[in-house]
């Protein structure tokens, strides 16, 4: 198996982009990401692309060919694959890649996430969402996706694992760093009232608990870490990129209030990488709701159980703060296309590794992380990044 | 429009709460399973349907105030994780009762309720909720 | 061969409304009305209740009190209703999968206006008595729709109760039964259409007393009794003013009548009237005491019951389900917005 480097990296704006197609933003990051490379294009010899549902929020399936179409790559005839994994689609396309690349079957290849959601109403949209956890069990008996993390949000308050204060600090800290990313759907910092007195969605989270429905498509080149310097002077390292599985269905973990996924994940990345979570100084997880935020920094090692939310609260996870987390704004303030989602999130620790971060710019990072969620904490992808 | 024969094949569930039990290690599980995932290979073709109890108490539980339509006129709902007294963990609709009064620990039990229905010329589908038990 | 009940069960939804709210809307004194037919409230369903889940809950709190009976031994499951919520596709067959007595069994849907529910109790009594199935359910419920400012409106409600009829343990023995039935067009609704029509007062002295009086005389004539011979009475109560007056033409006194009639807390459950005045009694009936019930049906017919208490009923687990005062005790009462709302009264958009 090959190391691999990541040697360009493109995102759109996010948001509701109401006058660009899906096929405009899918092309928008991946040329972004090609450019950055200085490649012509001609080199790339695969496609994997993160999307969960084209096929309902725009009614086009095969979207994997129709991206290679759109960017000219079809005439190359290159191999186009879509991954879908629900709000991981995008993490788990950036592991298909990976492995493509280290394994020797492709050279250099793009992995792209895009979705196009603000084309549908949104209650159709969320109909869509609930289908990530269990749609006969959860979704099909009425329970929203809203629900089932607010249902974790409620029994962290009631096990003491986190008050609803330290919950909904999470949505400060995202929407602080959003407010310094161009490309964030929403760049204006909040207080913590905002988020505890927004209307309620499925108590006990209110609305800016919850991440927006957006519009989006993110992009990075990999190629073998051998050949990067041929390309380019500024690439990083992937150290590690790792994948793990839990039960579809929330109601049947033992425990609601972790996701086992991201603790298998995380400790085969770190074992992988040969490092610990101490090492690493900027991190983006997947706040889809603040309470996702909150378990995510107790899974990944970063807090001990029942402290992360108080360090969220005290602006540890600030930039120049004990660890830097969700520099992008995160899921709620970057904004949450879904397939987009994971791929922006490699994009985001690319640029802070190196040091293209501009005014989000954490300073000597070495290693960074991302994180992204499946469902609820039904997959799970960890990536581990470095800076060379 | 959901599909009627989808639907049709878990009345044994949605209706009445009927799991599947391993005989080699007992665990039950809820929605049944055809293979036990501790016990695998072991456990293929000899599950046993079981019936949960239909009694049990909220574990954790949400009020639901922005939801799709199919809810509409029961807004805000609450919805909730009941432990019934087997053991076994249920996600649904926790129905006739005021959303301030749902609390960790309450005492709960199954009824059968209307969940969706399929248009004013589709199938109505039946399925559990839990009221409180008093 | 005894035939009789073996076990009951009960169901009233939470909600209710009353004659005044719905006056307000209409402009009419609904106090006033109220008081004209003996009614305070009257039960409204949850939008997500309706005839089958009435009838499960009632079966399956019938079956609770039973738990030695075992399900696949019930042969028969009738549930009458006005409402059913197909037209075309039993309840019966919903109900009895809820309460795990399929696939080696009969069933049908009942329609005899407020009257099916008796009914299912007369065809469960016929195949138990000559042998064809050990146990037969038996279920009276209904979701009534009155149309909007009809005086129907003020009484149409939601209920319903099952009865296990058998022959062994039994706690009630059914004495006898006997029906009064002629082709009197008082109350019906014609396929499609959402609101029944009646005839007004049409529907007093030639439908509802002549049916219901014939039907009692004719059972205490063959039985041999007298209405003092009786501990508790039951009359279809359409309203509370009908089944009070119908008692006092036939002697029976108000303290015969009183535990049995639930219309002025409830309304008018239908098919569900008189099964749930007979499992009020049940709920408080001791050995020994006679009970006589008269239902009615609009169209039109009546069914009378003779029947007695049994030793039986000391070991019964009442306890094991709701008794139907239970039931009526935790109301939530709504508007008529909320009202119009559950009952389908309000356009919505389609969904998806």
């Amino acid at each position: 198996m090959r190391d691999v480097a990541i040697i360009g990296v493109g995102v759109t704006k996010f948001g509701e982009l109401w006058n660009k197609s899906f096929r405009d933003i899918g092309i928008e990051a991946g040329l972004k990401a090609i450019a950055d490379a200085g490649l012509s294009g001609s080199e790339i010899d695969g496609m994997f692309i993160g999307n969960m549902a084209a096929g309902r929020f725009i009614s086009q399936k095969h979207i994997d060919a129709l991206i290679a179409d759109y960017s000219g790559l079809a005439s190359n005839h290159i191999p186009a694959v879509r991954v879908e994994a629900g709000d991981a689609s995008g993490g788990v396309a950036f592991r298909q890649g990976v492995m493509a690349v280290a394994s020797g079957m492709h050279n250099i290849a793009v992995v792209a996430g895009a979705e196009k959601m603000t084309d549908m109403d949104d209650a159709n949209v969320n109909l869509i969402l609930d289908q990530t956890a269990d749609a006969e069990w959860e979704a099909g008996m009425g329970l929203t996706f809203a629900s089932l993390h607010a249902m974790i949000a409620q029994r962290m308050i009631h096990d003491g694992i986190a008050t609803r204060e330290e919950i909904a600090s999470f949505s400060v800290n995202s929407h602080a760093h959003g407010a310094l990313n161009p490309n964030a759907q929403f760049r204006k910092a909040i207080p913590i009232e905002t988020v505890l007195k927004s209307g309620p969605v499925a108590t006990p989270l209110g609305l800016f608990d919850c991440a927006p429905i957006s519009d989006g498509a993110a992009a990075v080149v990999i190629c073998p870490l051998e050949d990067a310097k041929k390309y380019t002077d500024s690439y990083v390292k992937v150290s590690a990129v790792c994948q793990a599985s839990d039960t579809l269905a929330l109601f049947q973990r033992d425990d609601i209030t972790s996701y086992e996924a991201t603790r298998v994940a995380a400790q085969n990345a770190y074992r992988i990488a040969g490092i610990t979570a101490k090492d690493i100084s900027v991190a983006e997880v997947h706040d889809n709701y603040t309470v996702s935020g909150i378990m995510a920094l107790q899974d990944l090692g970063f807090f001990e159980r029942g402290k992360a939310g108080k360090a969220v609260l005290d602006g540890e996870t600030r930039i120049g703060g004990k660890i830097a987390i969700n520099t992008s704004g995160g899921l709620k303030a970057r904004g949450h296309p879904i397939g987009a989602t994971g791929v922006a999130q490699i994009v985001e620790i690319a640029e802070q590794l190196r040091g293209s971060a501009d005014q989000r710019q954490v300073a000597n990072a070495k290693y960074g992380l991302a994180q992204s969620v499946g469902g609820i904490g039904s997959a799970v992808t960890v990536s581990i990044l470095e800076a060379i | 429009m959901s599909s009627v024969a989808k639907e049709w094949r878990e009345i044994p569930g949605r209706y009445n709460l009927e799991g599947s039990k391993c005989p080699c290690c007992g665990k039950v599980y809820f929605p049944k399973r055809n293979m036990c995932p501790v016990c695998r290979r072991e456990s293929i073709g000899k599950m046993e349907p079981y019936s949960i109890s239909r009694k049990g108490e909220v574990y954790t539980f949400s009020i639901i105030h922005d939801a799709p339509d199919f809810t509409t006129k029961l807004k805000p709902y609450a919805v909730a994780m009941v432990k019934t007294t087997d053991g076994i963990m249920i996600s649904a609709q926790l129905v006739d009762v005021d959303p301030a009064d749902v609390r960790i620990g309450m005492p709960v039990r199954a009824v059968l309720r209307k969940i969706k229905t399929d248009g004013p010329d589709g199938v109505i589908h039946y399925g559990y909720k839990f009221v409180p038990d008093e | 061969m005894d035939v009789g009940i073996v076990s009951y069960g009960a169901y009233i939804p939470r909600y209710r409304i009353k004659p005044e709210e719905i006056g307000r809307v209409w402009g009419v004194d609904g106090k006033a009305m109220g008081k004209g037919l003996f009614i305070n409230q009257k039960s409204v369903p949850s939008p997500d209740e309706d005839v089958v889940t009435i009838a499960a809950e009632a079966a399956r709190n019938m079956m609770a009190r039973v738990p030695d009976v075992d399900p696949k031994d019930i042969g028969a499951v009738y549930v009458g209703s006005e409402s059913h919520p197909y037209a075309v596709k039993p309840t019966a067959t919903i109900v009895a999968e809820s309460i795990c007595a399929t696939p080696n069994m009969t069933a049908a849907d009942m329609e005899f206006a407020c009257k099916a529910g008796t009914a299912g109790i007369q065809v469960c009594m016929g195949l138990v008595g000559s042998g064809m199935v050990r146990y037969g359910v038996a279920i009276g419920a209904d979701t009534s729709q009155g149309a909007p400012g009809d005086a129907l409106e003020y009484s149409a409600s939601a209920g319903g109760a099952a009865y296990l009829i058998g022959s062994e343990n039994i706690i009630a023995k059914i004495n006898k039964t006997l029906s009064f039935t002629t082709d009197t067009p008082d109350f019906w609704r014609r396929e499609g259409m959402p609101y029944p029509k009646h005839g007004g007062r049409f529907t007093g002295e030639p439908a509802y007393f002549r049916h219901v009086t014939s039907a009692a005389k004719m059972m205490m004539e063959a039985m041999g009794t007298k209405p003092e011979d009786y501990k508790y009475a039951i009359f279809h109560q359409p309203n509370g003013k009908f089944p009070t007056r119908v008692a006092a033409q036939l002697g029976f006194t108000n303290e015969q009548i009183a535990q049995g009639l639930l219309t002025p807390e409830i309304g008018n459950t239908y098919s569900g009237a008189v099964p749930l005045g007979l499992a009020s009694v049940l709920d408080v009936a001791e050995p020994g005491d006679r009970i006589f019930v008269t239902s009615y049906g609009s169209g039109a017919g009546s069914d009378a019951f003779d029947i007695t208490v049994t030793d039986n009923i000391k070991d019964y687990r009442r306890e094991n389900a709701p008794t139907v005062a239970q039931r009526m005790a935790k109301t939530v009462v709504i508007d008529y917005a909320r009202y119009a709302m559950f009952k389908d009264k309000i356009v919505m958009p389609s969904s998806e």
